[in-house]
């Protein structure tokens, strides 16, 4: 009965979308404002109907209701509560499920708050939300509905792949949707303003909230996803240039990209219809990332859900929406550079926003090329394969040293006309910090000849230095009294203290991968009970292993005592992992970490004279990359909170400059 | 200058038409690999040596070619096509032990340790491994990308290549009756 329930109401919610695509666009065209308003209720009821459905479904998981096709083929009785419900995403129609409540529940958060909406804008969002809302919704009823029914019903589940129980993993879907849905409000705020005809500061300070949120949740996804495979995989990488991952990484890049163009729409009224563009960009590859994920065009070690069939469906709407969209940007986009759009001199704030949108949009187009290369191979006859690694580092990598270096020094010039000697004169000290610390790295690491470690360091306390310079000149650090400066500190815009940790982070993230890629100690070897093995500076010793057994699986433990100069400091437990269930393994690697280095323990084979393998890894400064992308995100949720989306937007008329927020702050 | 405003859509008419391309040649599930045929089928294979990976007996070189039917697999740890097609390779090495062939591995742009945890884990198919480290002989092989695989007869002559994953269809519908007619 419950699963019907959510049936009937996707189907309901449907019809709702489809009344919100087209209404309040027609309403709007002809200056019905009582039918523009019906958008909201209809944003609403979109929302109330598709979170029914999801909540059937997540019912029927957590009471193993196995005549859900969709629960016998994914869950089973014997799995721990947690996973039951996080396995309502962790299939094909169930995340697609997901999609859509999170999209249905932006689009009701616009319709609920977007009180100072301009109604003819207000209405033309909410309508293509209501179209993409309405694409999702046909294709799961239509092709991927989640709650068909089996009859007879099995007596248990198939299970979940195992190496999907996991918090990381269990977590990462959700974020994820969070950022690419997200972008979803930039697309139709971009696409609404092409249909106006219009784009200006206001409109920009209402994308702006959308696009740092979205930013800010897909950062977090990304991380949980590289959290997951550094752990799970058993390979001690954070990071393997695969499909999927690309997939997301994409539409973070461009997402990044529009983040700071939007500011310059904001602020000085220009880059308007490139900023659109990249909304529309932004969106697209998002759908793009999520049709090579689930289409299996590309061969990828995270295929877990794949469908030619259902590929179709996905790409019908992607041709639909970006095609669609592109082709509205070829013909209203060259209107909306008429205002006087602001000029400015290639040394300035908005130059180093373009020199940054430059650098991360030919980011992302190395990507996209990398990792659809294999696709086009496919079309003149070739068969799958993966350009991988060595393709990425020798791309990807030359375009982000500009960026690191640009990134510590932009936000220090001026709006319309910079001064490049002022900036260099404040960074002489941050310049040679960098550099000492940047030998001492290498020195410590006793690996002189290696140049590129040295660099990628460099560039990682070059832009966390940047960051602090600028705030010790805002509050006039050492210059006034000390009072005088934590007055000037809280008095500074939190977009002013989001940016900067948001920077930062990334030199924290940069100093993580450089050391960990460039430091990386490996060891394997054969060990049996009370041998030893030497890991950088610790003393690994295999007391035992042996079986044990989780609520839905077996696994041999072993227990490795790790010492450090003859003092005990941790007890490792790896795993490998069996499933009966679905006749799968894992490995469960362990790890040790100190702020500074993690030790990474896997437990292999054994050998047939009672040996195991040990494979161990001291990944320096790794834990930083992680940490390094959850300040990102903090520092986005510092800007989301600044004064000028709270107090709302100012009217259209007086876009110009609003009085409330200081000049100068990104 | 408006026209700039449509490169977009136009770059993006080329993509779409790529993808459904691809969507359709997947369903239909044809494709002739003989499309790109190497430039070097029924030539001998180009000449080198190479040592073997840290931690693995054997090297490869043109020599290991003479008076035995080769199969020859461009891999790399960083691959994970690679990953995936590796059990079918695991199945081809214990037939070559007991079918009079050589099954060989050519390992591209690859770090030694990163393939030693990974084959330490996962079995190691080949009997020779040569590390081809800065992908030189890739290049004289002709190699797209990772994984391909090639046949090299008696006589040291490639007669056969494919680009792609190896799947248990493209082992009993070409690869195996090749082998087994060279063998002849």
């Amino acid at each position: 009965m419950i699963p019907e329930l959510g049936h009937y109401a996707l189907v309901l919610a449907l019809l709702v979308a489809a009344y919100q695509s087209l209404a309040p666009l027609v309403a709007a065209a002809r200056g019905h404002a009582a039918v523009m308003e019906t958008a909201v209720p209809a944003a609403q009821s979109q929302f109330i109907l598709v979170a029914t459905a999801f909540a059937a479904l997540t019912y029927a998981y957590v009471t193993s209701d196995f005549s859900v096709a969709n629960v016998a083929q994914n869950s089973h009785s014997a799995k721990p509560l947690l996973y039951k419900i996080t396995g309502v995403w962790g299939n094909h129609e169930g995340s697609l499920l997901l999609w859509a409540l999170i999209l249905t529940l932006f689009g009701a958060a616009v319709a609920t708050f977007g009180a100072n909406l301009p109604p003819a804008l207000k209405a033309r969002v909410l309508a293509v939300q209501g179209m993409i809302g309405a694409g999702f919704l046909a294709f799961m009823l239509f092709t991927s509905n989640p709650f068909l029914r089996l009859d007879p019903a099995p007596p248990d589940g198939r299970g979940l792949n195992p190496l999907l129980q996991d918090p990381g993993l269990a977590f990462h879907p959700p974020f994820l949707y969070l950022g690419y849905v997200g972008f979803s409000m930039a697309f139709s705020f971009a696409v609404a303003a092409l249909i106006e005809g219009r784009v200006d500061a206001a409109w920009a300070r209402w994308v702006r909230p959308w696009t740092l949120a979205a930013w800010g949740f897909l950062t977090v996804g990304i991380g949980l996803g590289s959290w997951w495979a550094y752990y799970e995989l058993g390979w001690g990488g954070f990071w393997f240039w695969d499909p999927v991952e690309n997939a997301s990484f994409m539409p973070w890049l461009v997402g990044t990209a529009l983040l700071h163009s939007a500011v310059v729409v904001e602020k000085r009224d220009a880059l308007k219809s490139w900023t659109i563009l990249l909304a529309i960009l932004t969106f697209g590859l998002s759908l793009i990332g999520t049709f090579l994920v689930r289409s299996g065009v590309l061969t990828s070690v995270h295929a877990f859900a794949v469908d030619p069939e259902r590929g179709i469906f996905i790409l019908g709407l992607l041709l639909l929406a970006i095609g669609g969209s592109l082709v509205l940007y070829a013909w209203r986009a060259p209107a909306l550079r008429a205002a006087g759009a602001g000029l400015f001199k290639p040394v300035s704030r908005e130059g180093a926003m373009v020199l940054n949108n430059l650098l991360l949009s030919v980011a992302a187009a190395t990507v996209f090329l990398g990792t659809l290369y294999p696709l086009f191979l496919d079309m003149i006859g070739g068969g799958k394969i993966s350009v991988g690694a060595p393709y990425f580092n020798s791309t990807f990598v030359p375009l982000m040293v500009p960026l690191l270096a640009a990134v510590a020094v932009g936000p220090m010039l001026a709006w319309k006309r910079g001064d490049l000697e002022g900036v260099a004169a404040r960074m002489r000290i941050a310049f040679l910090v960098t550099v000492a610390v940047a030998l001492l790295a290498v020195g410590l690491a006793g690996d002189w000849t290696n140049a590129l470690a040295g660099l990628g360091i460099g560039l990682g306390v070059w832009a966390i230095a940047g960051a602090l310079v600028e705030w010790a000149g805002r509050i006039q650090l050492f210059r006034a009294p000390l009072a005088d400066s934590l007055r000037r500190a809280a008095g500074l815009p939190r977009s002013f203290y989001g940016m900067s940790i948001a920077h930062a982070a990334l030199g924290v993230v940069v100093l993580g991968i450089t050391a960990s890629s460039a430091w990386q100690t490996e060891v394997i070897k054969v060990v049996r009970a009370g041998e030893s093995i030497q890991v950088a500076s610790y003393t690994l010793r295999l007391s035992d292993v042996r079986e044990a057994r989780g609520p839905n699986y077996v696994s041999q433990l072993a227990r490795i005592d790790v010492a450090r100069g003859g003092q005990p400091v941790a007890v490792l437990e790896p795993e490998k992992r069996r499933y009966p269930v679905e006749g799968n393994n894992t490995t469960e690697a362990a790890i040790y970490t100190t702020w500074f280095a993690d030790l990474y323990v896997v437990l292999g084979d054994p050998d047939e004279k009672g040996g195991w393998v040990i494979r161990a890894y001291h990944n320096p400064l790794v834990p930083w990359i992680w940490g390094g992308a959850v300040l990102m995100f903090v520092g986005g949720l510092v800007s989301l909170s600044d004064r000028r989306h709270r107090v709302g937007a100012p009217r259209r008329s007086a876009a110009a400059e609003p009085a409330t927020a200081p000049s100068g702050t990104a | 200058m408006r026209l700039r405003f449509i490169i977009p859509a136009v770059l993006f008419l080329f993509l779409g038409a790529g993808l459904v391309y691809a969507l359709v040649a997947i369903q239909s599930g044809k494709k002739d690999p003989s499309a790109v045929p190497s430039a070097l089928i029924d030539k001998p294979a180009p000449e080198f040596s190479l040592p073997a990976p840290e931690g693995f007996p054997q090297g490869l070189s043109t020599a290991d070619f003479k008076g035995k039917v080769t199969i020859l697999n461009v891999f790399a740890s960083w691959c994970p096509p690679c990953h995936a097609e590796h059990p079918l390779l695991l199945e081809l090495a214990k037939e070559a032990k007991a079918g009079g062939f050589q099954l060989v591995g050519l390992n591209w742009k690859d770090k030694d340790e990163k393939l030693a945890a990974w084959f330490k884990e996962a079995g190691n198919p080949f009997s020779h491994i040569g590390a081809d480290r800065s992908g030189r002989v890739g290049i004289d092989f002709g190699v797209y990308g990772a994984p391909e695989t090639y046949i090299i007869d008696r006589d040291g002559r490639i007669r056969y290549r494919y680009a792609g994953p190896l799947t248990s269809e493209r082992l009993r519908d070409e690869i195996r009756p090749l082998v087994a007619k060279l063998k002849r």
